[in-house]
């Protein structure tokens, strides 16, 4: 193996050489062209922007603006990209798969948007929990990190280059850990030393297996690799083993797949309000984008699945995240702890529908990172408004509260529905492609477990739909009341876009499926 | 003897795995919140390892194009390296700080201590 890792090195080094004498001429400035890098560049230069400000209102002020004009670039690329195929973007004019690339295909534009929108619905509610969760001096910092979390996350998903995810996913996940230290709740700092323990280890053992990859195949280009592991596989396979070991473990660390989830539920319950929001929506959808492009586009793409012993694993943890997380979520008094359980069974649906790896079952899983968000932002969302006016998220305290705050709860159960999968939700929408996509497999137990686990969600959401309506009003319910104008607007808009997408599928379901068939259509047989 | 000879010949990988191995042990067997960042710093720096030793090239001298030299070594794992490092720095400095913040609350960097405290 020695031997063949020199000259495949030597090969590269003299690719390198051959293709770094001549850049790519300089064109003229063309804005639409530049798109891929401006939704890089323009949240990192508002962070750096917002880091030197001191006053909270003014940093909040632009990061809305930004929020707000990046949903705008996703859906440019997602036309250009539906207009023109493939966008390939060369940084500093560097021609890959030398320079680094930013690809651009109808797989990551879908995930731009998801992340983009989910940005800028959640910004409006910042304004006010911000304004409890951080002290002043801290609050336009607070912003900053914000952004470049968003930056992070934005750039894992665009760029082409693996090793350039590995640095975007750190720029993102050490904005994350500083976003859930400063939760007011001193357990937030435990909550943000495990995430950071954890995340590294996955962040670590991702860069292991790019090694190796690099190692094989003399590339960092993921498009690259795609074409160049087949014919390195075929000369030896344990480094490609390797290497796939170490990407699925590093990433289902970061996408928090069950029993790789402990850091997830602390996380997500200390953490300032807006924080939850925005990462409960967004950072588990990226990694789970990153495991579709290793899974499908470059080992399934050169590889037969069936050669590659991961299909049985995933299933097996899809499974079991489905049961045993939804049954901790009964057990926990703590409401957005629940939630976040909650999210490593919603984590669940989306693997097992990669490792159906047919049409409707990635369908499936890619629907559902929009729906899962969509209705994920609601449910925690409202929480934080419950938090807010009333100071605690323990079930055993807040009776009544349904009736102090009504249009939250209501938000609260429209989002639940969506969580146990009650048609007209979008949550149905996901469930009915993975269900189609186990019977088109011919795994009918599976589809019977998908429904079953459903029926698991149903108890303990009903638990607080029950104490919240049914229950007399109690001593801290009584100080509920719906929220400020701002808050109410995200609850409202992401409740909104929870029914809209259980009831419009033209374009959500129709935009999944054309995911799933650009993912599914490059396997190997 | 076969086995002994290809850890001898690739010493290299054999250091790697080493330490890439202990720093992992040290991370999850250690209850010290500051060791762990150790053991993580530990094991984050095995991976530096694996990456230059893939670049480097027997007989080849540093990349600078010289008529007297036809061997190169790769750069671009150099390169990677240097940026790993300079995340690695920045996880470290952020893990320490965590801890620090953890000790002014907690009063202990004892994992059992808190955990029995706190209840997670």
């Amino acid at each position: 193996m020695s031997v063949g890792l020199l000259t495949s090195v030597a090969l590269a080094a003299g690719a390198a050489q051959a293709a770094g004498g001549h850049a790519v001429a300089a064109k003229p400035f063309i804005l639409t062209e530049h798109l891929p890098i401006l939704i890089v560049v323009i949240p990192l230069l508002a962070a750096a922007l917002t880091a030197m400000l001191r006053n909270g209102r003014v940093a909040w002020a632009i990061s809305l603006a930004v929020s707000w004009i990046l949903p705008i670039l996703a859906v440019m690329l997602i036309l250009q990209v539906e207009e023109k195929g493939i966008i390939s973007y060369a940084l500093g004019g560097w021609a890959p798969p030398v320079g680094i690339e930013y690809r651009v295909d109808i797989v990551n534009a879908f995930v731009l948007l998801i992340v983009s929108v989910v940005g800028a619905i959640a910004m409006p509610y910042a304004l006010r929990t911000v304004e409890l969760d951080i002290d002043e001096p801290q609050r336009a910092w607070f912003y900053a990190i914000y952004l470049l979390a968003l930056t992070g996350l934005l750039g894992m998903t665009i760029t082409g280059d693996a090793f350039n995810i590995f640095v975007f996913m750190e720029v993102s996940s050490l904005a994350m850990y500083v976003m859930i230290a400063m939760g007011r709740d001193r357990r937030a700092l435990i909550a943000a030393y495990q995430y950071l323990i954890m995340g590294t280890i996955g962040a670590t053992f991702y860069v292991i297996g790019v090694g190796f990859l690099y190692v094989v195949t003399g590339s960092l280009n993921m498009a690259d690799i795609a074409l160049r592991i087949g014919p390195a596989f075929a000369e030896s396979s344990p480094p490609v083993m390797a290497a796939l070991a170490f990407i699925v473990v590093g990433i289902s660390l970061k996408l928090a797949l069950f029993p790789l989830h402990v850091w997830l539920p602390n996380a997500y319950a200390f953490a300032p309000k807006f924080a939850t929001v925005f990462l409960a929506a967004t950072a588990t959808k990226v990694a789970v984008y990153i495991l579709l492009r290793f899974y499908f586009s470059i080992f399934g793409s050169a590889i037969s699945l069936t050669d590659l012993p991961i299909t049985e694993m995933l299933l097996i943890l899809s499974i079991a995240a489905m049961f045993i997380a939804s049954v901790m979520a009964i057990y926990e008094d703590n409401i957005e702890r629940m939630l976040a359980f909650s999210s490593v069974a919603q984590i669940g649906y989306i693997t097992l529908g990669i490792a159906l790896a047919n049409k409707s079952g990635v369908a499936g899983s890619v629907v559902h990172l929009m729906n899962h968000a969509a209705m994920k932002a609601a449910l925690f969302a409202a929480i934080g408004a419950i938090l807010y006016r009333v100071g605690t998220a323990r079930m055993s305290e807040l009776g009544g509260i349904g009736r102090t705050m009504p249009l939250t709860m209501a938000a609260f159960v429209i989002g639940g529905l969506s969580i146990i999968g009650v048609p007209g939700t979008a949550g149905f929408i996901s469930k009915w492609y993975l269900g189609v996509g186990a019977i088109e497999h011919g795994w009918w137990v599976v589809a019977f477990l998908i429904v079953a686990s459903s029926l698991i969600s149903i108890i303990y959401i009903g638990r607080f739909v029950e104490v919240a309506y049914f229950q007399p009003v109690s001593e801290a319910s009584e100080k509920g009341s719906d929220p400020p104008f701002s808050m109410m607007l995200s609850i409202v808009v992401f409740t909104a876009l929870t029914i809209y997408l259980g009831l419009d599928t033209a374009w959500s379901g129709q935009l999944a499926e054309k995911v799933a068939a650009v993912l599914v259509g490059g396997l190997a047989q | 003897m076969q086995a002994l000879d290809a850890i001898v010949q690739n010493y290299n990988y054999a250091i790697t795995v080493f330490l890439m191995v202990s720093g992992l042990y040290i991370v999850i067997a250690s209850g010290n919140m500051i060791k762990k960042i150790v053991g993580l710093s530990l094991f984050q720096t095995s991976v530096y390892l694996l990456y230059i030793s893939a670049g480097k090239i027997l007989g080849g001298t540093a990349p600078i194009i010289d008529r007297n030299y036809t061997i190169y070594s790769n750069p671009l794992p150099h390169v990677l390296i240097l940026t790993a490092i300079v995340v690695g720095i920045a996880t470290v400095a952020l893990g320490l700080a965590i801890v620090a913040r953890i000790h002014e609350e907690y009063g202990t960097i004892e994992e059992d201590e808190i955990f029995k405290e706190t209840g997670l």
